[in-house]
């Protein structure tokens, strides 16, 4: 309301109003946004998601504890692996169970290649959304495939692994898969080399990205942000290190930092992510133990799904996953279903800033602003 | 690093005796909604906690009563969580925003408005996140009824009557019945609500 008495009291100048999406290719979905232009200034924002609302959580709620795995998978299909991760640990903490040491590396190696999957195809996506259409989004492509191969290997479907269960993962990994992320670690740093030495110093891409959308360091922590759009305003937080969750507090990595909170500092502070991941993941091919994959003592009780009854109580479980904070909140009443079940989507909390980075900037850059923040639609809308 | 909520309980105590609180499990009850935006400004604030991070705001029906559930965090000491709760009647459940307190709550309680139908006073823009504007009832209620899309109603066959689409006469004559009930087609529910 207030923007239309604007718009009328406007002089010399009109207000647009534009509607970008939901069928937008540059919104990654079906993701809205209202904008409002003076000139090709935005002068306000206001996203409407829900067109791929389908209420996972009241579909989690009628299903048992052990159901929901696959369903996880579709929240951020990028990374099913991480989204795997962050529910077996709410699980996992609401009934007590405890994962082998081969399962706990294993868990963390699909969650860096999962990283390193998720970082490589934003970048894609985001050089795409600056207009050097599709060839670097190829060569992510080329690199990610390599990845996906491996997964469809261990778990039998390259996006929608379904591959964790609780108290371990679903199959073990065979010399021939260690061999296989070993080739891909030692190889992937060239192919990072070789991106950079295209876009890093690239004049045109650091012309459209630096000092384009900044957030200042107090605005992001008060608004929830997490993930590296947080760690590229300068905001040391990563819950890896902060809660040490499955076997993070054995390995040794840096958590790289953004100094200005543009999208610049957005773009490359994945890059350095993508290296840390390979530092985890080198580490963990090096450490990981024979043994068991699944927690012996609770398979009875895991292979009946039905018989999965937590005692009642609620647990709320948090991973780093690729997007930022990816939280589950269980809710156990002693029945094989959950009461309440509910997902913190790091896709969609990230967006509450969207107007902020936007005001006063042009159209063009709206669009790359989104595409740094990286959302999935199928995690903002559930 | 983990921050015992007795701890917290004990300071909140300390410096806010008329703030009713009650452990529940990790968590700690407010029993007055009102309290809830002095409570997190304080622990916002105070230099021991420093909670400036809030991370989820979630609802849940609990038959007798809404809740809200908040996890605080703290980015600056490293700390958390704090789990925060409040109840408050199905017939009036109006809890004070923290939007003012925290940006992070505006599309969270927005969602929470949304699928549970508490209503957060002082929000600067509270309206349905997910679902659209005209759409009724509150979807995660344990009470909701789910629409029935197998059995079409009086009006969809109207709009499908003018878009010339035939429609079997099975259905339009149990479009017919439903609209002399005057009922709506509504999904036949497996089991009543489990107990909390």
């Amino acid at each position: 309301m207030e923007m239309i008495a604007k718009k009328n009291n406007l002089e010399g100048a009109q207000m647009l109003e534009i509607n970008f999406g939901p069928q937008h290719p540059s919104t990654h979905g079906v993701f809205r946004m209202n904008v409002f232009l003076e000139g090709e200034k935005i002068c306000a924002l206001k996203p409407v998601m829900g067109y791929l609302h389908r209420n996972h959580e009241l579909i989690a709620e009628n299903l048992t504890y052990a159901a929901t795995m696959a369903y996880t998978d579709r929240l951020d299909y990028f990374n099913s692996m991480a989204n795997n991760f962050g529910y077996a640990l709410a699980a996992e903490k609401l009934a007590g169970i405890e994962v082998p040491e081969r399962a706990a590396y294993i868990r963390v190696i699909m969650g860096e290649l999962a990283r390193i999957v998720n970082h490589v195809m934003l970048i894609g996506f985001l050089l795409n959304d600056l207009g050097a259409f599709f060839t670097p989004t190829l060569y992510a492509f080329r690199e990610r495939e390599k990845i996906l191969n491996l997964f469809e290997e261990v778990s039998g479907s390259r996006m929608m692994g379904n591959y964790f269960r609780f108290g371990g993962v679903k199959r073990d990994l065979t010399d021939g898969n260690l061999a296989a992320i070993q080739r891909i670690v030692s190889r992937f740093p060239a192919f990072l080399d070789e991106f950079e030495a295209l876009l890093t110093k690239n004049e045109i891409l650091c012309m459209r990205c630096q000092n384009v959308g900044v957030l200042p360091a107090a605005l992001a922590v008060n608004a929830g942000i997490t993930g590296p759009v947080l760690r590229a305003s300068g905001v040391n937080y990563d819950i890896r290190k902060v809660d040490g969750y499955g076997l993070y507090d054995r390995f040794r990595f840096q958590i790289p930092v953004g100094q200005k909170g543009d999208v610049y500092d957005r773009y490359y502070v994945r890059i350095l992510e993508m290296r840390e991941s390979l530092k985890i993941l080198e580490q963990a091919l090096e450490q990981i133990p024979q043994g068991e994959i699944l927690n012996k003592k609770t398979l009875p009780v895991l292979k009946m799904p039905r018989n999965f009854k937590p005692a009642v109580g609620e647990a709320y479980g948090r991973i780093e996953s690729p997007k930022g904070e990816l939280g589950y909140y269980l809710v156990s009443d002693g029945t094989p279903q959950p009461w309440r079940y509910h997902v913190r989507a790091p896709s969609l909390i990230n967006l509450t800033v969207l107007e902020d980075m936007c005001l006063g900037q042009k159209v063009a850059d709206a669009i790359i602003i989104l595409g740094s923040i990286d959302i999935v639609l199928g995690e903002t809308d559930r | 690093m983990k921050l015992p909520i007795e701890t917290v309980q004990k300071e909140l105590e300390a410096r806010m005796p008329d703030v009713k609180l009650r452990k529940v499990r990790d968590s700690l009850l407010i029993e007055n909604a009102l309290d809830l935006r002095r409570v997190a400004a304080f622990l916002k604030e105070s230099p021991e906690f420093r909670l400036d991070y809030l991370s989820s705001v979630t609802g849940a029906d609990y038959l007798a009563y809404l809740e809200s559930v908040y996890h605080f965090y703290s980015v600056e000491k490293k700390q958390g969580p704090v789990v925060l709760r409040v109840r408050v009647p199905k017939t009036e459940p109006k809890i004070p925003s923290l939007a003012p307190v925290y940006r992070s709550a505006e599309l969270q309680e927005r969602e929470a408005y949304d699928m549970f139908g508490i209503i957060f006073e002082g929000h600067p823009d509270l309206r349905r996140l997910f679902m659209w504007e005209s759409f009724e009832g509150y979807p995660l209620r344990k009470d909701y009824e789910q629409e029935d899309t197998e059995i079409l109603e009086a009006a969809d066959i109207a709009w499908l009557d003018a878009h010339r689409i035939a429609v079997p006469n099975e259905m339009k004559e149990k479009a017919r019945e439903l609209q002399a009930a005057g009922k709506r087609a509504v999904a036949q529910r497996p089991e009543k609500p489990r107990p909390a």
